[in-house]
C-alpha cells in the first residue's frame, strides 16, 4: 500500500464529499425559495426535531446545569469566588453549552432518524416512486428537515439555556444555600444580549449542519439494510464532529 | 412511441448497458426478460429518466427525454405510471392517500375528490375497504396492488412494471397477470414490462425482448421465442443452467 496515494485517495474522497453536500445545499436553498411550499410537512418535521426532543433537552439542560454548578461552586469556594458561580453558569450555558449540548442531542436523535428514514426510502425505491410522480424529492423531503432545523435548534437552545440555569439555581440556592436574590443579579449583571443572540446563531448553524448531512448520507444511502446503518452511523457521526469542529471556530468569530 | 437508441450506460467501471436498441409501439404490451443484474432495471429507469445515460437516446413520442431540464422531464413522467418491484409505497401516508398521491401533489382535484379517485382505482385492482389502512398492514401482493393502483390513480398512457410478480405465490402472480392484461385492454395504455418469470412474460407479452450482455439480442412475439434458435434465448426461457450463459461457480 501506498501511503501517499491513500493520502491521495482520501483527499479526493473528502473534497468530492464536500461538493456533494454543497450541491445539495445549493438546490435546496432554491427549492425553499419555489412553490409549491411544504407548509404541512416542515411543521410536522418542527413537531419531531423540536416538540419530541424537549423531554431529552430538559434531563440534559437540568442536569448540566447542576453539575455546572456542583462543579464551580466547590472549585471557587478554594479561592474564596463562590459568589461567581451564577455568571459561570449563566456565560457557559448561554455562549456554550445550550448550542453545542442542544445540537449533539439533535444530532443523536432527529439527525439518526433522517438518515435513517431518508436511507430505508431509498433503498426500497420509495424516493425513485416520489421521482416517477413528479415530486421532486428534494423539495418533499429535504426542505421540510431543513427548514425545521434551522428553526427548531436556536427554539431548543433557548429551553436549554432556561433549564440550565434553573438547574444551576437549584443547586447554589437550594444545596449550597446561597442567596436567592444575589444568585439572580450575579446571573443577569454580566449576561449581555450578545452571549445569548451569538448562541443562538451558532445554534442556527448547527440545526442546518445536521440537517443537510442527515439528509445528505441518507438520500445517497446505498446497499439494503446494511447501507441504511452505515447512514445512520455516519450522519450522527459527521454532525457531531461538525457541531465541535464548527463550534470552535464560530466562537472565536463570534465573540472576539 | 417508446425508441431507445444505442443506450450506453457504466456504473464505475462496471459497463451495465453496451448499446440498447429497442422500439415499444404505442398501445403494445412490452415484455423484457434478462438475467439478474443484466441492467433491465437500469433500462427501464432510463426510460422515464430516472437516470440519465452515459451515451444515446430516448425518444417519448419523437421527443427526447435525455436532455430534458426538470420541470419538462417531470412533464413527461405525468404521462407514465410505474410499479416498482417492492412496490415503494410511501409508509408514512395511509393507502388512498399513497394513491392519490399525485393528484393531491398536482392539486388536480380535491381532497375528497381524489379519495374518490383513489377507491375507484382500488376497486380497478380488487382492493375494497383498505383505503385508511397504513402500508405496513399489508400482505405483498396487496401492496402490488396499491402500488399499481397508485401508478394508474393519474390515467398515465405508458405503465411500466418493475418485476411484477417477484415475490408473490403462483396465485397471486397470475392474480397480478391477469390485471396487468386487464388494464391493458381497458385503459388502452402502453405497457413496459420487465421480469425473469417466463409464465408472466409468455402471458402478458405482446411482444418479448431479451436483454444479455447490455445489448437487446432477439426481439418477438412470445411463440417466436418459445421456437427460437438462438441459443442464449433459449437456454434462458428454458432455465436451464447449461448452455452459453455461464453462472460464476458452476459448473455445466
Amino acid at each position: 500500500m501506498n501511503p501517499i496515494a491513500e493520502l491521495g485517495r482520501l483527499i479526493i474522497s473528502f473534497t468530492s464529499e464536500l461538493g456533494r453536500v454543497l450541491l445539495l445545499l445549493c438546490t435546496t436553498l432554491k427549492q425553499i425559495f419555489l412553490p409549491p411550499f411544504e407548509l404541512k410537512n416542515t411543521f410536522k418535521q418542527m413537531v419531531e426535531i423540536g416538540i419530541k426532543s424537549l423531554p431529552v433537552i430538559f434531563i440534559t439542560a437540568v442536569f448540566t446545569g447542576m453539575v455546572l454548578a456542583l462543579q464551580s461552586y466547590t472549585g471557587f469556594k478554594r479561592f474564596g469566588a463562590e459568589s461567581l458561580v451564577a455568571t459561570v453558569v449563566a456565560l457557559s450555558m448561554t455562549r456554550e453549552l445550550g448550542p453545542v449540548l442542544t445540537g449533539l442531542i439533535v444530532a443523536g436523535r432527529a439527525g439518526a432518524a433522517m438518515a435513517a428514514e431518508l436511507g430505508t426510502m431509498r433503498v426500497t425505491e420509495q424516493i425513485d416512486a416520489l421521482e416517477t410522480l413528479a415530486t421532486n424529492p428534494i423539495k418533499y423531503l429535504i426542505v421540510p428537515r431543513f427548514i425545521a432545523g434551522a428553526l427548531m435548534l436556536p427554539a431548543l437552545a433557548i429551553v436549554t439555556d432556561i433549564i440550565g440555569i434553573l438547574g444551576g439555581y437549584v443547586i447554589t440556592v437550594g444545596l449550597f444555600g446561597a442567596s436567592n436574590v444575589s444568585y439572580w443579579n450575579r446571573t443577569w449583571n454580566f449576561l449581555e444580549m450578545t452571549d445569548i443572540l451569538n448562541g443562538l446563531i451558532k445554534a442556527c448553524f448547527f440545526g442546518i449542519a445536521i440537517s443537510l448531512i442527515s439528509c445528505y448520507k441518507g438520500f445517497y444511502t446505498q446497499g439494503g439494510a446494511e447501507g441504511v446503518g452505515k447512514a445512520t452511523t455516519g450522519a450522527v457521526v459527521l454532525s457531531s464532529m461538525t457541531i465541535l469542529i464548527s463550534d470552535y471556530f464560530l466562537s472565536a468569530w463570534l465573540f472576539k | 412511441m417508446i425508441v431507445v437508441e444505442e443506450l450506453y450506460k457504466s456504473f464505475g467501471p462496471k459497463e451495465v448497458l453496451k448499446g440498447v436498441n429497442l422500439e415499444i409501439k404505442k398501445g403494445e404490451s412490452m415484455v423484457i426478460i434478462g438475467g439478474s443484474g443484466s441492467g433491465k432495471s437500469v433500462l427501464l429507469k432510463h426510460i422515464i429518466g430516472l437516470l440519465r445515460p452515459d451515451r444515446g437516446r430516448v425518444l417519448i413520442d419523437n421527443v427526447d427525454i435525455t436532455g430534458l431540464n426538470e420541470r419538462q422531464l417531470y412533464a413527461v413522467r405525468r404521462r407514465f405510471g410505474m410499479l416498482f418491484q417492492g412496490a415503494a409505497l410511501f409508509d408514512s401516508l395511509t393507502v388512498w392517500e399513497n394513491v392519490a398521491f399525485a393528484l393531491l401533489r398536482q392539486k388536480v382535484a380535491s381532497p375528497d375528490e381524489a379519495r374518490r379517485i383513489a377507491s375507484e382505482k382500488l376497486k380497478m385492482v380488487g382492493l375494497k375497504g383498505v383505503e385508511d389502512l397504513m402500508p405496513s398492514e399489508l400482505s405483498g401482493g396487496m401492496k402490488k396492488r396499491v402500488g399499481l393502483a397508485r401508478a394508474i390513480a393519474h390515467n398515465p398512457e405508458i405503465i411500466l412494471y418493475d418485476e411484477p410478480t417477484t415475490g408473490l405465490d403462483p396465485i397471486m402472480a397470475d392474480a397480478i397477470n391477469e390485471l396487468i392484461i386487464q388494464l391493458q385492454q381497458k385503459l388502452n395504455v402502453t405497457s413496459v414490462t420487465i421480469t425473469h418469470d417466463m409464465t408472466s412474460a409468455y402471458k402478458i407479452a405482446d411482444r418479448i425482448a431479451m436483454l444479455y450482455d447490455g445489448k437487446i439480442i432477439q426481439v418477438g412475439t412470445p411463440e417466436e421465442i418459445k421456437n427460437t434458435d438462438n441459443p442464449v434465448v433459449k437456454q434462458f426461457v428454458t432455465g436451464s443452467s447449461m448452455g452459453p450463459i455461464k453462472i460464476e461457480g458452476v459448473t455445466a
